[in-house]
């Protein structure tokens, strides 16, 4: 049983071919039905029984292949149906007369709906088209108001209330609409007088040439690509034009003046001859450029079904494609052509038969340098045919023709009988997809794979993938990835076998996203299967999304972190702190390093109250003290500094560190003594060291108070005498300077007075401290006063080599001669020694 | 040619070292050529003017003051102009003045800026003023200032973008992320948000460059930055061309906290401990210039004084410079008995470069009579003597009686704290008396607010206390009672050696790092890396790559690496023929990259390595670091 049967008819410059033998079975044929069928060999939904608004009878929505093989069937249970259709991507759209649209897949499951709003569903819809453009699936309405409302994409709805047609008493005649200029405009008859409506106005317009009898426009349709337009006129006559009424193409009386059932373009891109079909009840007329009308008898109630490049006729029964006859095939297969590729196949013919003839007709074609032109006829002839016999019959002419071309580029042909495979087998009555070679090109390779994928036909896409050599990533990559999405939805096997059946097959398919898959499976309800799916997930950070989804957030964060994208990290920290309670919050980051060092840099810039609620939490006094010390220099009062200070002390007890509490102590009282003294004496003391107290208060001779604190604050003798030695040199107060040095046995020894003395130029007083130095400084010291001799004779008395070698280092060779030897001789018996 | 050499053999004195240095000239030609990195600087040039065209019409440039060198060096004011960037300010985090409609800020991802941006923004509002406002972020924007934005209410009114200049070529073998928080975001806060970044810059390099055959690494953040980089190998597409390198190394900064914290002598480090370079550049003040005004001079390889002495010990330097300055005397002296034509030649040819030469070796010398000046004095000589003591590990109780008086004198804040932790670190810690009483007499020269720096410090482990419960402790307290301090100090320093398994000194021991002492050192003709450290100490960060190297890998240096923490790695990686070509000038690059900074000296190290061994090294790091750098930024005594 051959289904797909290509039975071709000519009529005139047409032809009709027989797709299927319609699989169905339907009682009366498409009569009473609401019927859409998607463009490009798309699925047919048919309503049925929709006439009948008997609550006890509901219709019944069925969804077919275009071989007729049922792919869905349920009782319709919304409101009244105005009108069918489909979106480009085979998603079926059923607008209600409310204006609500309900979407459904073409498996019959429903997917959303959309409201065409308030205005619509108050007035009601009267009639409603659904048309495509470039930005995708639109639908149009008119409402009982008598008001177009219009939305260019569904997906993206943005409604547009179109102006209002000036003298409209009444539904208008006929109305389409047209996409010009990158916008949806409608066109409308009200009699005859005509009106294009966009955004902002409604402009009357008139085609060039309407023949004058006619007193409306009764029927108007619009080619595939939105630039011809054919009016029929109540007097029979169809007028065919640009679509921008800027060109008549031709006028045709067909001589019948009911008003038709439908009316379709008919013709392909590029051709010159312009065709439009009018079908009545079981008649069929085709009105082109000339006078004459090509008519025949419809058997069945059918649809038309307008394409790129032709109009499929769908009946109760059959399925079939009409269209002009592509210029390659009429070439070749007219009567007695003399076209080089009616030549090259007769010669091919002779050629099987063995006969010498094959070589006559093959050197006329030379001779006429016309063999290459030939092959590429054959080729693009084999390309419209439906039929694999005639295909097979044109594609051997031509592979035989290039035999005889040195150099013709294979490319053409090759690709044909690629094209020409994947075409035979979706058009197979099976997967009933009747795609031309055109609309193929069209529609490209990856559609249809995505239809394919659609229909859950994978293994035929991959088959297809694998024989296209489509690249694994936009190949067989994503059709698994499609497999494995429906897989998860099946809901009779058990997460296990799903798992696996996913994992051995997406094994090693290369760029499989499998969180994709996983979201899948959690959005019909599984979540152990999607985290088991999110196992098989490489990149970490391509799991976190959905087990945020999915409330797994201890997991999400351990993700995030072992992803080493603190970016990811931070996404699920800041999800978490909204979604939980700040105890659980902080408890989860608890036991996350990384998380709580990155929350707590936040914290540091935006939220310092919570760093200190992150420390409390974890009771980590230490740190708090830290944070209280921060605080506290930040603060400009001296009251809340203290205070800040106070707390730090508590919580450093409370650490068990007493050397920072001790400390801390220290500064509170060090911060009361500056302040009060700032009071007393005016200077500038709050915030300093206590270094840097005791500097100031001995350079403006506070020694008393300095004195103070020199006890007070346990300050060590070294640096207290450091301080003070240094303070009394600056102020060159050499008199207290020398009664200093001899107030106790000097801590820090007495070189630092001679280098004070020196660094304040005055060797005077640096010399009155020489003679205190230790044995082990006193070089050091006679060198810093400049005393040569001195530190020779200390360096020679100590038999220390080095020293000797620094003194003679800074001995001169012309003043210190006799010193110079006396050090060398020391320094050869220190060296002995 | 001739006449220097002439002139060299008069001043005989000198020449050993000019010779030195010539020797290393022709080894260095030797040396495998370096990729081109300019690359780099152009290809982040053409995405910061294509990001400058988003956003179209005359706008107000705001940048980060820390990007303001880095940018100086990708894309000049002129660039920028031409680009419709009317007004340059710098990010001050305080209220504008701009008069612009539009507001571009170019920004180091920081909550703290992009808070300010979003004040700007509210303010705006409040005002009723509209401007658009566009941030880039570089070298990459993060999630959390996305956040800021949102819960500041402005995130729609901003757009955002990313300029990924990861990498700045600051000379022909140094590669610098320019990230100095790099360091403390890492290692002292745990946030690992540059991680990312440092594995973008790797990719970017290696995308440009080619691939690596093998890895090898060392550190916690080193591991995380192979992984990071990895991942994003896998990502992006597999280009199989020959490398340009053949081995990189990782390693973390706190492998080695020794070297960074020891005082630089080696002349390039010795400028950046003095005057600071930033971005490749110093600015000599009067001092140096004998002059009014200060001169700000690109330091790298196109100077041709400063390329012979960067590497130099700085004992060496001014010798050279004399030298140097005498052969450009008799370069000028030239002139005298030229004819017409001659002199126009000289004119034409030699005097601009003469000039230009004249012009460095003036501040060159400048530089190292200021250094020398300051360095030369005792304080430093004593200053260096303990620092060796310590790595040594002799003479400790002098070495902290001499930090105590450092610390009561107030000499210097910073040179105090890197004493405190050198001590530390070579002796694992500091006996909780010395940790007690150092930390009581800083504060009390510093100021309370340094218990966070020592808080810091300690959680870094640059900076502790021993662990009470020692039995030295204790015992050493029974032994002060009874004899006198001095005795108990040296007790104390037998007992640490004997008791404490010190990491450093175990270290050192194991790697050679601390040459005998007592041995003589000829800094002129250094004998291995220890020479950047007055041959006192070999840098134990170039020590590892060293021994690494060597070995193609870890095998024998398991003790090493467990005393390091673990965390080493080595992966051999893609492609497998590169092993076939081993010979290849590729092979004999090495891209050595530090994370959390590397300093001048370990630099000057790596390229002494690479003349013994016939190879080079890149140095790619966060940023340059030094002793100064490394311990402001634990610092914690301001807002």
């Amino acid at each position: 049983f051959v289904a797909y049967r290509g039975q071709t008819e000519l009529l005139g410059p047409l032809r009709k071919i027989e797709l299927y033998e319609m699989g169905w079975n339907l009682k009366d044929g498409l009569r009473e039905c609401l019927v859409a069928a998607a463009p490009y060999g798309g699925p047919i939904a048919l309503l049925k029984g929709h006439y009948r608004r008997s609550p006890s009878a509901r219709p019944q929505l069925e969804i077919y292949s275009s071989s007729g093989l049922p792919l869905a069937s349920f009782p319709w249970k919304s409101g009244v149906v105005k009108q069918l259709g489909w979106t480009v991507s085979d998603d079926l759209l059923c607008v209600q007369e409310d204006g609500t649209v309900l979407v459904y897949d073409l498996w019959g499951g429903f997917k959303r709906h959309f409201s065409m709003g308030n205005e619509v569903s108050q007035s009601q819809v009267l009639e409603t088209k659904i048309f495509h453009s470039p930005y995708g699936t639109g639908v149009a309405i008119l409402t009982g108001a008598l008001r177009f409302t219009l939305a260019t994409n569904i997906d993206d709805i943005k409604l547009r209330r179109l102006p209002e047609v000036p003298g409209l008493q009444e539904a208008p005649s006929c109305w389409a609409v047209l996409t010009q200029d990158r916008q949806s405009k409608v066109l409308v008859a009200n009699g005859s007088q005509l009106f294009i409506l966009d955004n902002t106005a409604c402009t009357p317009v008139t085609p060039p040439g309407l023949s004058p009898q006619a007193s409306s426009i009764v029927h108007m349709c619009v080619s595939f690509s939105y630039k011809y337009l054919a009016l029929l006129t109540d007097s029979g006559h169809v007028w065919m034009g640009t679509s921008n009424l800027k060109e008549k193409l031709s006028e045709v009386d067909t001589k019948i003046k009911t008003p038709p059932k439908q009316m379709a373009w008919c013709r392909r891109p590029k051709s010159q001859q312009p065709s439009a079909v009018v079908m009545w009840d079981g008649l069929l007329i085709v009105v082109g450029e000339c006078k004459e009308t090509i008519q025949y008898h419809l058997d069945d109630d059918s649809v038309l079904v307008p394409e790129l490049d032709g109009v499929r006729i769908i009946s109760g029964t059959h399925h079939e494609l009409l269209q002009e006859v592509p210029g390659a095939c009429e070439e070749i297969f007219k009567i007695a052509s003399m076209a080089p590729g009616a030549l090259l196949l007769e010669a091919h013919k002779e050629y099987e038969k063995e006969s010498q003839k094959a070589d006559e007709y093959l050197r006329e074609i030379k001779e006429q340098s016309l063999l290459s032109e030939a092959v590429r006829q054959c080729v693009e002839a084999a390309g419209h045919e439906h039929e694999p016999e005639t295909q097979k019959t044109l594609l051997r002419a031509a592979s035989f023709g290039k035999c005889f071309l040195s150099n013709f580029p294979p490319e053409q042909f090759v690709s044909m009988c690629r094209d020409l495979r994947v075409l035979n087998a979706v058009r197979d009555y099976t997967v009933g997809i009747p795609l031309t070679h055109t609309q193929f090109k069209q529609m490209t390779v990856q559609v249809l794979i995505d239809r394919l994928v659609y229909r859950k036909l994978y293994p035929l896409a991959i088959e297809v993938c694998r024989y296209l050599k489509t690249p694994e990533y936009q190949g067989v990559s994503r059709v698994l990835k499609h497999w494995a999405c429906y897989k998860v939805q099946q809901k009779e096997e058990s997460d296990e076998v799903i798992a696996k059946a996913v994992s051995v097959k997406l094994a090693d398919a290369a760029g499989i996203s499998y969180s994709e898959i996983a979201t899948k499976a959690y959005e019909s309800g599984r979540t152990e299967l999607a985290i088991k799916l999110l196992e098989f997930e490489p990149r970490s950070g391509e799991q976190v999304p959905l087990l945020l989804k999915m409330k797994k957030s201890p997991l999400a964060l351990s993700k995030a972190i072992e992803s080493g994208d603190t970016d990811l990290v931070y996404t699920v920290v800041m999800y978490l702190k909204n979604e939980l309670n700040r105890g659980d919050f902080f408890m989860m980051l608890r036991n996350q390093p990384v998380a709580l060092s990155l929350y707590k840099q936040f914290c540091k810039h935006q939220e310092q109250d919570t760093l200190k609620d992150l420390f409390n939490q974890d009771d980590d006094h230490e740190e708090l003290g830290n944070f209280y010390v921060k605080a506290s220099y930040k603060d400009q009062r001296l009251e809340a500094r203290v205070a800040l200070l106070q707390s730090a002390v508590d919580e450093y007890y409370k650490a068990k560190n007493d050397f920072s509490a001790k400390t801390t102590e220290d500064e509170m009282r060090l911060l009361r003594f500056q302040r009060k003294l700032e009071e007393e004496k005016g200077e500038q003391l709050v915030g300093f060291s206590l270094h840097d107290t005791m500097t100031t208060l001995l350079s403006v001779g506070l020694h008393k108070h300095a004195e103070q604190l020199y006890k007070d604050f346990r300050v060590p003798d070294k640096r207290f005498w450091w301080l003070k030695l240094k303070a009394l040199a600056e102020k060159e107060d050499w008199e207290e300077l020398e009664k200093f040095g001899k107030t106790k046995k000097s801590p820090v020894g007495y070189l630092p007075f001679v280098e004070v003395c020196i660094k304040h130029h005055n060797k005077y007083e640096a010399k009155k401290y020489v003679s205190k130095v230790t044995p082990e400084q006193k070089v050091k010291a006679h060198l810093a006063v400049g005393d040569m001799e001195g530190a020779a004779e200390a360096a020679i008395e100590r038999r220390n080599e080095s020293e000797i070698s620094t003194v003679l280092s800074r001995c001169s060779a012309t003043t210190d001669h006799l010193l110079m030897e006396r050090l060398n001789r020391a320094k050869a018996t220190a060296v002995k020694k | 040619m001739s006449t220097i050499q002439t002139e060299a053999a008069v001043y005989s004195a000198v020449q050993s070292v000019v010779g030195s240095l010539h020797m290393a000239h022709t080894e260095w030609k030797d040396a495998p050529g370096l990729p081109d990195f300019s690359l780099l600087k152009r290809l982040a040039r053409d995405q910061l003017i294509f990001l400058l065209e988003q956003l179209p019409g005359k706008k107000d440039l705001f940048i980060d003051a820390d990007l303001m060198s880095p940018l100086d060096r990708i894309a000049n004011v002129t660039i920028l102009k031409q680009h419709e960037v009317d007004k340059l300010y710098k990010v001050e985090l305080k209220p504008i003045v701009s008069s612009s409609d539009q507001l571009c800020f170019l920004i180091r991802p920081r909550i703290q800026t992009v808070k300010w941006i979003s004040d700007l923004v509210n303010a705006d509002k409040v005002a009723g003023r509209f401007r658009r406002y566009k941030i880039i972020f570089t070298p990459q924007k993060f999630y959390a200032c996305e956040t800021v934005l949102e819960e500041q209410g402005v995130y729609g009114d901003v757009t955002t973008d990313e300029w990924n200049f990861y990498i700045l070529p600051l000379d022909d073998d140094i590669l610098s992320l320019e990230l100095p928080e790099f360091f403390r975001d890492n290692f002292l806060e745990g946030d690992q948000r540059w991680v990312t970044t440092a594995g973008s810059a790797l990719r970017l390099l290696q995308s440009v460059y080619g691939s690596f055959s093998k890895v090898y690494g060392i550190g916690r953040c080193a591991k995380m930055v192979y992984e990071s980089w990895r991942e994003l190998m896998e990502d992006g597409e597999q280009r199989t061309r020959q490398p340009e390198f053949a081995k990189v190394f990782l390693v973390d900064r706190d492998v080695d906290f020794v070297t960074p914290l020891c005082s630089q002598v080696v002349y390039e480090g010795l400028v950046d401990d003095l005057f600071r370079i930033k971005c490749g550049s110093v600015e000599f003040g009067p001092d140096v210039t004998s002059s009014d005004k200060s001169i700000k001079v690109m330091l790298n390889s196109q100077d041709k004084v400063f390329s012979e002495i960067r590497n130099e010990h700085f004992s060496n330097v001014f010798g050279f410079l004399s030298q140097k300055a005498k052969n450009l005397q008799t370069a000028y002296d030239k002139r005298r008995g030229m004819d017409i034509q001659q002199m126009k030649a000289f004119v034409a040819d030699e005097l601009k470069g003469l000039k230009q030469e004249h012009r460095l070796l003036s501040l060159h010398i400048g530089a190292s009579e200021s250094m020398m000046k300051k360095k030369t004095k005792q304080d430093f000589q004593e200053l260096l003597k303990t620092e060796h003591s310590l790595l040594e590990g002799f003479e400790i109780r002098e070495c902290i009686t001499y930090i105590e008086e450092h610390i009561n004198r107030q000499v210097s804040m910073i040179d105090s704290l890197r004493l405190l932790c050198l001590l530390s670190i070579t002796e694992n810690g500091l006996l909780s008396k010395d940790y007690r009483s150092l930390k009581a007499q800083y504060l009390q020269s510093y100021g309370i607010e340094h218990l966070l720096t020592f808080a810091n410090l300690r959680q870094l482990g640059l900076l502790e206390e021993q662990q009470a419960g020692e039995t030295l402790t204790v015992m050493e307290s029974k032994v002060g009672k009874l004899v006198n301090d001095k005795t108990v100090g040296k007790l104390t320093d037998a007992f640490s050696s004997l008791a404490k398994k010190s990491n450093f000194r175990a270290l050192s021991k194991r790697l050679a790092l601390v040459p005998k002492s007592g041995e003589e050192y000829d800094l002129r003709v250094p004998r291995d890396m220890a020479y950047v450290f007055s041959g006192a100490y070999i840098p134990l960060s170039c020590k590892l790559i060293e021994q690494v190297l060597e070995r193609d890998g870890w095998t024998g240096m398991e003790e090493v690496t467990r005393m390091l923490n673990g965390q080493e790695f080595a992966v051999t990686g893609g492609s497998s023929s590169s092993e076939a070509r081993s010979k290849t000038d590729a092979q004999r690059i090495v891209l050595v990259m530090f994370l959390g900074g590397c300093t001048f000296s370990e630099i000057s190290a790596l390229r002494f390595l690479g003349k013994e061994r016939g190879c080079r090294f890149i140095v790619v790091t966060t940023a340059i670091t030094n002793s100064s750098r490394l311990l402001e930024a634990l610092l914690d005594n301001s807002a």
